[in-house]
């Protein structure tokens, strides 16, 4: 942090708010922003671009946790800026925001998610459909243990925290990450999805669920409360039950 | 199935960490038990000395370490040193038969007569 004043105390009608400006080459910048009841942090940002500069750029859209787009950097720790109080995070009244960490900068506070996404694509997040609209519907049982396990996961938002939270993908470039398993998890658990096998193949191994060492980062800041942990963990057992069953190429 | 090795070297580190649980813990309590019962060296080898028993026991457990202690390795080149390929499967492969061998020759001195 290369801020040049000294921290507010605590009680304070004022907050200092450290804010990434620039690339990856960038540096913080000093603002004061008045404090206001049950103030957010996307509040806060949205003071600093709208009242002291205009040039500020971040990202947000539904401002109520639902679109996983406003998730930054919030004193060292990954969090969604919407639903993410000042009171409980600004010790000694001062916030240090910065881009979510394991992306490229674009600007100030907004991250290239595009390899985030890419790996979803890599570890075959899309769902395979084995109906046609002339089918009937697939019953699945709500209480079946496949649905309860893709039940779980299902209610990620994309918003790119546990992956930012990840130190694996901060030492392998390639690991698919935490959101991009945890999608493969709920659709290899989709009784109505083709793919299952191809999908466990993208995943296994050096840069999927085989790198993960349950450090549970993920889990432990999941917004959504959601545990990619479990999923990869149910993916080394998928994968390793694959391997016994298919022969030798 | 692609990425088998893998899916081998997590199963292999993930059955000798079952393996390691438990004879870390006959290990402790025999320790434990043997210096409260106030046994010298000379007493303990005079017990081990010959023994099929605590020769198979420590023979699994140097084993199981090596493994899991080689496969630790080449999960930490790979990431902490940035060191993948064949240099560093040589190398934690290197890493572990040298621990095998030094342990397995703790082992004979043990129990060997």
């Amino acid at each position: 942090m290369t801020t040049d004043w000294p921290p507010a105390s605590a009680g304070a009608t004022t907050l200092r708010v450290a804010v990434w400006r620039g690339d990856e080459s960038g540096r913080f910048q000093g603002f004061d922003v008045p404090r206001q009841p049950s103030q957010t942090v996307l509040d806060v940002v949205t003071h600093i671009q709208r009242h002291l500069d205009p040039t500020l750029s971040y990202r947000f859209a539904c401002r109520v946790g639902m679109c996983g787009s406003c998730a930054m950097m919030v004193n060292g720790v990954p969090r969604w800026t919407c639903r993410t109080h000042v009171d409980k995070v600004a010790l000694e009244a001062s916030l240090e925001l910065a881009p979510l960490a394991n992306m490229p900068v674009v600007k100030d506070l907004v991250a290239d998610m595009d390899g985030f996404f890419d790996k979803w694509a890599r570890a075959r997040g899309q769902f395979a459909a084995t109906a046609t609209r002339a089918d009937d519907f697939a019953v699945v049982d709500p209480a079946s243990p496949e649905r309860r396990e893709a039940d779980a996961g299902i209610e990620c938002i994309g918003c790119g925290v546990c992956y930012a939270a990840c130190d694996i993908v901060a030492w392998n470039r390639d690991y698919l990450g935490p959101a991009a398993l945890n999608r493969a998890w709920t659709l290899v658990n989709d009784k109505r999805d083709g793919a299952r096998t191809a999908r466990l193949e993208a995943v296994a191994g050096d840069a999927g669920c085989h790198a993960c060492h349950t450090m549970m980062s993920c889990t432990e800041h999941c917004p959504k409360s959601l545990s990619p942990t479990r999923a990869i963990s149910g993916l080394k057992r998928a994968t390793w039950r694959l391997a016994l069953e298919v022969e030798e190429p | 199935m692609s990425n088998r090795r893998e899916i081998a070297f997590w199963v292999a580190q993930r059955a000798t960490a079952v393996v390691l649980a438990l004879c870390v813990v006959v290990h402790l309590a025999t320790m434990v038990y043997a210096v409260r019962g106030g046994l010298s060296a000379a007493e303990i080898l005079g017990r081990t000395r010959g023994s099929i028993a605590w020769g198979a026991f420590y023979s699994v457990f140097v084993i199981a370490a090596a493994v899991h202690g080689a496969i630790g390795l080449r999960g930490i080149a790979a990431e902490w040193l940035g060191w993948r390929g064949d240099g560093a499967e040589l190398a934690t492969t290197v890493a572990g038969l040298v621990l095998t061998i030094a342990g397995l020759r703790a082992v004979a001195a043990v129990v060997g007569t």
